[in-house]
């Protein structure tokens, strides 16, 4: 019962296998067990190209079943051309659209094949004819609607704040938005390319560089997928230091969160206090680390900077502070009328879309979701410090920035447990080479929801292809979803309770 | 409202002195380097990530972080230094301050970055640091602003939306490159989509270099470029025990 139903081989979070143990299957044979695994409850974690030879792309895909946190991954064989796997299963779009351009490949019967992040394709076979016509990055239509009365709202790249840029189209009835298609990839900066390059130590510094505000979390993944390779066993210390970085890294998020949603209702006090707290955490961990966001903490084989026993006790003392700041704020921000009034039944999204289209973090769980890598795919200190899953049931704005409240709270928990008692060992240990033509996946629960680093390396153990999924990857689908119907004037509230990366969704 | 104002009371008042206070980094902070023995040629701290790993001591060279935040320059080749030591920031000429008065208005640009700068811009204008009492302010609109700051490595898919907004805002204006990325393309240098940083048909007053820059290091740059910090102090402080 426990075991992945054949033919995928069984993974684990952060435990690598030899590449030949991954059953090869014919396309469609590949095609129809992701579907099939799908409908029986498993979800795609990822799905990936990379060139095999001059004129042929392996496809990898790895499937979790979170209920008995089990991952399983296969492997087939394409050509320019294949029949799409989302023409069967809506999970598998997004990642199709992504092979799509990173390899110049074409999954045929595509629902709706159009570009991702508008780059020429990256990792297509070398033996292939380029393309025609060129490349052109501006070639998207956008979906239009007509009818009396019927507009369209373009919006960004540039934005009227300090925000990444990225283009929303809205198709709107007076103030009733109809319809948002999104379009990104302005912060394309080719991070899989960079770190496939060869040079383990710039690779660690592109790693936390992905999205800048969820440093920990990619360094995280990032290293227990070198670790994992390297058969490094890190110390239970180095595995505490990163827990306690990693939520804090959530507390911080989730409080600035709470801030920029009190400020988009003009709810002031709460968005200057919430404001003023997020930075409380940062310095926490720049406390541990030099740096604000992290940066510099994490490194492969444990952990750059120990937390030593006075360290511990002033942090400790600095969370107790911040919990008893932080109660009185969120009992003004969610006892309030007003603030309640302008979160309720907007922005919300549906249960049943959320399961189709494999939503995570926070937006899965504000839709009843029990899913959370934490938990489901537990790893490195979560193995033995468990935190509840936090889940809502509305959807909706207000659904979002509870789950974030609850979160802070058992995050709190879990730091001061930890502070209380850090394992002993060495926050460092040596980390080697990387075992040859090996495929690890590692999953990270970062605080806008489960970071994966899927690694492949080559016959000489270097890596053959790195392919990052950001939360932010599969979420932006549930913005777009969740607009139609309510009033373009209330976007920026909606955006801000996704609050999804566009750095880490461009790459 | 009793609640609100008990808290209010209970929170009391968060923003920093800056810059008459003396101002407490933890002991860990890596500020600007300094360098004392190199083997190299020079150290760019445009490029500087402000990584651990950067901090090296070796019988050839020896490189070590400072606490000191403030790593502004009104030049480009103002960041390459031999010893880690920057020159003196010059303010904007005295037209220019008089034309702005004690308001300056700013277009945020992103432009292939990790959002890093761009968490610390917005934190800029916490209640902590509260840049809006400097009169310094980000708009809505090009139209509206005396300048764009600049955050990211200029990658291929912003740069005409850069140059368009660049374009948009009415002259005199002024340009702020801000983080690793815009002087240099920060982590992303080599990459054939990201770019190298702000390119030269869009002359920069002011960089400041970080990886991302503590907001005590914008509000730095931005303040000694309206002439609104002495010089003596700025530039004079000594720095702090650096971190080894």
């Amino acid at each position: 019962m426990s075991v992945p139903v054949p033919p995928f081989a069984q993974l684990g979070n952060r435990r690598a296998v030899p590449l030949d143990q991954l059953p090869e299957l014919t396309v469609e044979a590949f095609r129809d067990s992701i579907a099939t695994q799908v409908d029986e409850g498993w979800r795609i974690v990822s799905l990936f190209g990379t060139p095999e030879t001059a004129t042929s792309v392996r496809l990898i895909a790895v499937l979790a079943d979170d209920e008995r946190g089990q991952l399983g991954a296969a492997t087939t064989m394409v050509g320019e051309r294949y029949p799409a796997i989302a023409s069967l299963c809506a999970q598998a779009s997004i990642f199709e659209r992504e092979i799509a351009e990173q390899c110049g490949v074409i999954p045929e019967g595509h629902p709706r094949l159009a570009p991702l992040r508008r780059h020429p394709p990256d990792h297509r076979p070398s033996g292939w004819p380029a393309p025609r016509p060129p490349f052109d990055r501006d070639a998207h239509q956008f979906a239009q609607l007509e009818g009396d009365e019927v507009h369209e709202v373009a919006v960004g790249p540039v934005h009227a704040g300090i925000i990444e840029p990225g283009h929303f189209r809205f198709q709107a009835h007076g103030e009733e938005v109809l319809s948002l298609e999104i379009m990104l990839g302005f912060q394309h900066r080719g991070v899989e390319r960079l770190l496939e390059a060869g040079n383990p130590s710039r690779a660690m510094l592109v790693a936390e560089s992905i999205a800048g505000d969820c440093v920990i979390a990619h360094a995280n993944a990032y290293c227990g997928a070198m670790e994992a390779l390297a058969r490094c066993r890190k110390s239970a210390r180095a595995q505490s230091i990163r827990g306690i970085a990693l939520e804090l890294e959530r507390l911080a998020n989730h409080v600035g969160d709470l801030g920029a949603l009190a400020g988009d209702v003009a709810y002031q006090p709460a968005a200057a206090f919430f404001g003023r707290l997020r930075g409380d955490c940062l310095n926490m961990l720049m406390t541990i680390s030099g740096n604000r966001f992290g940066r510099g903490l994490v490194r492969p084989g444990g952990a750059a900077f120990d937390i030593p026993p006075d360290m511990a006790r002033e942090l400790d003392a600095r969370t107790r502070r911040l919990d008893l700041e932080l109660r009185p704020v969120a009992e003004l921000f969610f006892g309030a009328g007003s603030v309640q009034s302008r979160l309720e039944g907007v922005g919300t999204v549906p249960h049943d879309a959320c399961v189709m289209h494999g939503f995570v973090g926070p937006v899965a769980r504000a839709c009843a979701v029990h899913r959370d890598v934490r938990h489901d795919h537990p790893f490195g200190v979560f193995r033995f410090a468990q935190i509840p899953v936090a889940t809502a049931w509305a959807g909706d704005v207000y659904a979002r920035a509870l789950i974030r409240w609850i979160e802070i709270q058992r995050s709190l928990e879990f730091v001061r447990e930890q502070l209380g008692a850090l394992p002993a060992g060495d926050a460092r240990v040596p980390c080697d080479a990387l075992r040859p033509s090996e495929l690890v996946v590692a999953m990270e629960e970062g605080w806008r929801g489960e970071v994966v680093h899927a690694v492949l390396t080559d016959e000489r153990g270097q890596i053959r292809r790195h392919k990052v999924t950001d939360p932010s990857f599969r979420n932006w689908t549930s913005v777009a979803l969740a607009m139609p119907g309510n009033q373009i004037s209330d976007f920026p509230l909606c955006n801000k309770s996704f609050n999804l990366s566009y750095a880490g969704h461009d790459l | 409202m009793l609640d609100l104002l008990r808290t209010r009371l209970a929170q009391g008042t968060q923003t920093i002195a800056f810059p008459n206070d003396a101002i407490a980094l933890p002991e860990r902070f890596r500020g600007r380097p300094i360098v004392e023995r190199n083997g190299h040629a020079t150290l760019d701290l445009g490029a500087c990530l402000f990584a651990p790993e950067d901090a090296i001591d070796t019988p050839e060279c020896r490189v070590a972080f400072t606490h000191d935040y403030r790593l502004s320059s009104r030049t480009r080749d103002g960041l390459v230094t031999a010893t880690g030591k920057l020159g003196a920031l010059s303010p904007l000429d005295g037209p220019m301050r008089k034309l702005l008065g004690r308001s300056l208005r700013l277009r945020s640009v992103v432009a292939g970055s990790c959002n890093g700068c761009e968490a610390e811009l917005t934190a800029a204008s916490n209640v902590v640091f509260d840049m809006a009492r400097f009169g310094v302010q980000f708009v809505a609109s090009p139209r509206h602003a005396d300048g764009i700051v600049i955050t990211g490595a200029v990658n291929v898919n912003m740069r005409g939306a850069l140059e368009r907004t660049y374009a948009a805002v009415p002259d005199p204006r002024i340009v702020i490159a801000v983080g690793a990325c815009a002087a240099s393309g920060g982590p992303f240098r080599g990459s054939d989509e990201a770019g190298t940083g702000v390119p030269s048909s869009i002359p920069v007053d002011l960089w400041i270099a970080g990886c991302p820059p503590h907001p005590l290091t914008i509000l730095d740059g931005l303040l000694g470029l309206l002439g609104r910090i002495e010089q003596g102090d700025r530039r004079s402080a000594s720095p702090a025990t650096p971190e080894l």
